[in-house]
């Protein structure tokens, strides 16, 4: 049986059928996070700091334990108290840190207390009687102002190996990576550009506030119902936080209301759950918009210093990147995610970059939709920009002049394999956009982006039902159709229709380890475990056909659904449909079901191009995007509509970390725009259709060429949009967003 | 605090409840009623997710308070479907894929249905403007926009 052939020829992958969830989220039944209730349940609310670095001299909740509504209230010391696990390390110690402050609140939003009480008014109520004596600390930010020396020292011993003596202890982790000689480099271009380059940190955005239900018994046993990209993660963390053993802990996903990279951690599931063991009942705690902005994860900010050197025919001849990243006030700025991928489009002979992790008194960044990678293509795709317009290049002709293919060596050190970028240019040069005519004060911007993608655990069981449907069990959160991908899948190796098979997202009690949604890893990776699991069912459905006829088992392959005999020396047999074989396999052996378990690691890196139109109005800075194309390079497009789907928002978002979204902290360390109205993510009339393109470069790591699409389409919009607005204006921007006051300022000063 | 009588009409049914004067109408509609379908992105009217109209008039449900709802007629996104028949929104929206995470879909299909009612025959731009109130984070709007103005042509064919 060739059953891990390599597809070419589809009759479900590639379709657009409806999604399976469809129905429930169009009539409003679907439930996500806070759709949950359960008996006896009470609410929960978190006091949080309202300073930025502050050491907590002492808390009193007398006042509110004594209220009749009051029925629990925890602080740090009701974590982790189990015997066996006395003390915490590493990211377990900074999670438990940042759900609930020790000895310092360490940013503006920090947890202090909660408390769960009989409703969520009482909760509330119940919060301002809690008394908290802060000694409140000098505070610092701004990532720069972090690494000087005179900068307040948020963490002393938080810097790892990587960071070389003499650094601020602010800087935690240093990478740096590269391969040729850049000064060498530099001495061989026609034009060398270095500029210096400022992103500011923006949120993921998700609609659906963080919100969990849970449930602790004193015995150790306990539910947690929560919205999450991985609950298995949600499992692990809450589990050792709370001192109880992992498999103790019951997690299931709710629907997931949008995540981004955000909700691949925990902030309020083991507050709820302490808050469950100490009272004995049930809780709810769900955040409010203030409180995701003040004390979720956003992204780093960062300051770049770029320096790129080019020879008049456009070849590349040294590339540096500097890239400081500021991840709040714990280890995990992405700064060699940054560098890393900041010149890997790129077929480069002399490279060198550098990132900083480093700490400030801000919420503890999380991943937002390729990591790090948004801010450094910004800084290096502005520099090539500038070059191609001071020596009078085509900026297309200038990539596909540079760009890496297979077997180039990549920037950030390993070879490529088959690779899709120089296809995405080609595309882009051939789309109608690209010669389309400007108008007055427009300009077109374009730019490449490169992400990593990510393979992780995975664990996938299929089971047959008697009447030939199939039940799929994936572990990872639908964060954005993954359902549907997944069933086309099954559909394939199966041979049977999309319809009759149903695939639910399992709880962390019904399926082995799965790592959480993201590295754009589920099509990928439950992907490739949902086909190998179809075809460890297709092996045992040829055992069965093999029996019954009589005939050895590598005599049967599987085609259309049926089982058939393999070639005419096999015997002539009618083909045995999936369903008859199903019927009565409780009688032939038993159930039929298919598992696997792997850690795959073919993800296959991403490339994607895209060309933005911008407008400027230079009476009100305001810019608006006329135009916008996304090519980027699916390998396989199981459901083209999803594909599309993620091109499109990615550039939205990308859209919005453009020209509108940042963190605004004012001197006194807090936070300034924590609600939609304040921090303003792009609107319906914000936008243009964004048109797309689906190049498919298949990608040797899976069995039918997927490559994961899910983050890439950040990557290239903050560089395409501020080329484009720098051709529109007339003057290179260097720092985002984009905000109608930085254009002024920078026409200005032209 | 004593909690108010409240008797209002959801859907075409009349429905009771009792409320805190500080609660809004979207917990009501959520926490006592099991109207889930509204949700909360923001509770201070900037996202939409909790979109519902009240005699007719498209609000947000956050701004709302429970206790004005007295006597009102409320229509949610669990009334748009005609018993097992679905409105040619909520079909259009899954045929074009205009939702991914779908928890803006609520208020997004109930402000859509608004708007259609008002305007049979919008151009894209009034219907981005008239959506401009119900913030998506995962769909850029294109696929949105293009079901609203399928279903609003098909509508108009039908009519």
């Amino acid at each position: 049986m060739a059953l891990d052939h390599r597809k070419s020829i589809f009759n479900f992958v590639g379709t657009r059928p409806d999604r399976p969830d469809g129905l429930d989220k169009v009539t409003g039944r679907a439930r996500f996070g806070a759709d949950a209730y359960a008996p006896g349940m009470l609410h929960g609310a978190i006091l949080r700091s309202p300073h930025a670095h502050a050491r907590i001299v002492r808390i009193d909740t007398s006042k509110a334990e004594a209220l009749k509504d009051v029925k629990a209230i925890v602080t740090r010391a009701d974590f982790a108290v189990l015997p066996f696990k006395p003390g915490l390390e590493g990211e377990f110690w900074n999670v438990l840190e940042n759900v609930m402050a020790g000895e310092k609140a360490l940013y503006d939003g920090h947890a202090i207390a909660a408390v769960a009480a009989t409703s969520a008014l009482a909760a509330r109520d119940a919060l301002k009687l809690i008394e908290v004596e802060y000694e409140v600390l000098p505070h610092v930010t701004d990532v720069d102002n972090a690494m000087a020396a005179d900068a307040p020292v948020i963490r002393e011993g938080a810097a790892d190996y990587s960071v070389p003596e003499g650094m601020h202890p602010n800087v935690v982790r240093y990478h740096e990576s590269g391969h040729g000689d850049v000064e060498a480099g530099f001495a061989e271009a026609d034009l060398v550009i270095e500029d210096s380059f400022v992103t500011e940190a923006t949120h993921q955005g998700y609609i659906e506030p963080h919100a969990c239900l849970a449930s602790l018994g004193m015995d150790g046993k306990g539910e947690l119902w929560c919205t999450t990209q991985g609950h298995w993660y949600a499992q692990k963390y809450c589990a050792t936080l709370l001192g109880i053993e992992t498999a103790q802990l019951r997690v299931t996903a709710s629907e997931i209301g949008g995540g981004f990279g955000g909700k691949t951690t925990v902030f309020i599931e083991p507050v709820a759950l302490a808050l469950s063991r100490k009272a004995n009942r049930p809780v709810k705690l769900v955040m409010n918009r203030s409180e995701v902005f003040r004390s979720t994860g956003p992204t780093s900010s960062a300051s770049m210093d770029i320096k790129i050197g080019m020879k008049k025919d456009g070849t590349i001849t040294a590339a540096q990147g500097i890239f400081r990243l500021q991840g709040g006030a714990f280890p995990g700025a992405p700064g060699d995610l940054t560098a890393m991928c900041a010149f890997a489009p790129y077929d480069l002979t002399n490279v060198r970059q550098v990132g900083y992790d480093v700490i400030a008194n801000r919420p503890k960044q999380a991943a937002y939709r390729a990591p790090g990678a948004p801010m450094g293509a910004f800084a290096v795709e502005s520099v090539l920009d500038e070059l191609c317009n001071q020596l009078g290049l085509d900026p297309v002709d200038v990539r596909l002049k540079n760009a890496a293919a297979e077997g180039s060596k990549a920037s950030y050190g390993p070879t490529y394999e088959r690779i899709g970028l120089v296809e995405t240019l080609e595309a882009a040069k051939a789309h109608p956009h690209y010669s389309a005519p400007l108008k007055p004060g427009q300009g077109r911007g374009i730019s490449c982006g490169f992400w990593f993608n990510h393979g992780g655990e995975t664990s996938v069981s299929l089971a047959l039902s008697e009447d030939g449907s199939a039940q799929v069990m994936v572990g990872t959160p639908d964060i954005g159709g993954s359902r549907a991908s997944m069933a086309l899948m099954a559909a394939e190796v199966l041979g049977i229709p999309y319809e009759n098979i149903r695939v639910t997202v399992a709880d962390t009690a019904s399926l082995g380890y799965n790592d959480v949604s993201h590295g754009s890893r589920v099509t990928y990776a439950s992907g490739l475990a949902t086909i190998k699991a179809a075809n460890h069912a297709v092996e045992k459905l040829c055992e069965r056909a093999a029996a019954k006829w009589g005939i050895p088992v590598d005599a049967v392959k599987w085609e259309d659904g049926c089982a058939v005999p393999s070639g005419p020396n096999a015997g002539d047999f009618d083909p045995l449909p999936l369903a008859d074989i199903t019927a009565d396999m409780g009688a032939t052996g038993g159930p039929i079901s298919g598992h696997f378990e792997a850690t795959p690691e073919g993800a296959g890196v991403s490339f994607g191009t895209h060309i933005v139109d911008a407008e400027v109005d230079s009476e009100t800075g305001k810019t608006s995007i006329v135009r916008y194309t996304v090519i980027q390079d699916a390998g396989k497009a199981i459901h083209p509509t999803y594909v599309e789907g993620q091109y499109q928002g990615g550039a939205a978002q990308g859209i919005g970390w453009a020209l509108n979204e940042e963190y605004i902290y004012g001197e006194d360390g807090r936070l300034q725009n924590s609600i939609f109205l304040d921090y303003r993510i792009p609107v319906a009339s914000d936008l243009p259709m964004i048109d797309t393109v689906i190049v498919e470069v298949p990608n040797p790591g899976h069995p039918f060429g997927v490559r994961g699409v899910g983050e890439t389409g950040i990557v290239p919009p903050l560089a395409a949009i501020a080329n484009a607005v720098s051709n529109a204006a007339g003057v290179r921007m260097k720092q985002l967003p984009m905000s109608p006051p930085r254009i002024l300022a920078a026409l200005k000063e032209k | 605090m004593s909690k108010l009588h409240v008797t209002t009409t959801v859907n075409g049914d009349e429905v009771e409840y009792l409320c805190d004067p500080r609660e809004t109408l979207l917990d009501c509609l959520r926490d006592k009623l099991n109207l889930t379908g509204a949700k909360e992105g923001c509770g201070t009217g900037d996202c939409g997710a909790c979109s519902v109209t009240v005699d007719g008039r498209l609000v947000c449900s956050c701004l709302m308070l429970g206790v004005e709802a007295e006597g009102k007629q409320i229509e949610t996104v669990e009334g748009i479907a005609d018993g097992y028949v679905l409105h040619p929104l909520q079909k259009k929206f899954i045929e074009y894929a205009a939702l991914q995470c779908g928890v803006c879909t609520p208020g997004i299909l109930v402000a859509a249905k608004s708007l259609l009612e008002k305007n049979p025959d919008p151009t894209e731009e009034e219907a981005r403007y008239w959506l401009a109130g119900n913030l998506c984070r995962c769909t850029g709007y294109d696929k949105i926009i293009r079901a609203v103005m399928d279903t609003a042509a098909e509508l108009r064919e039908a009519s």
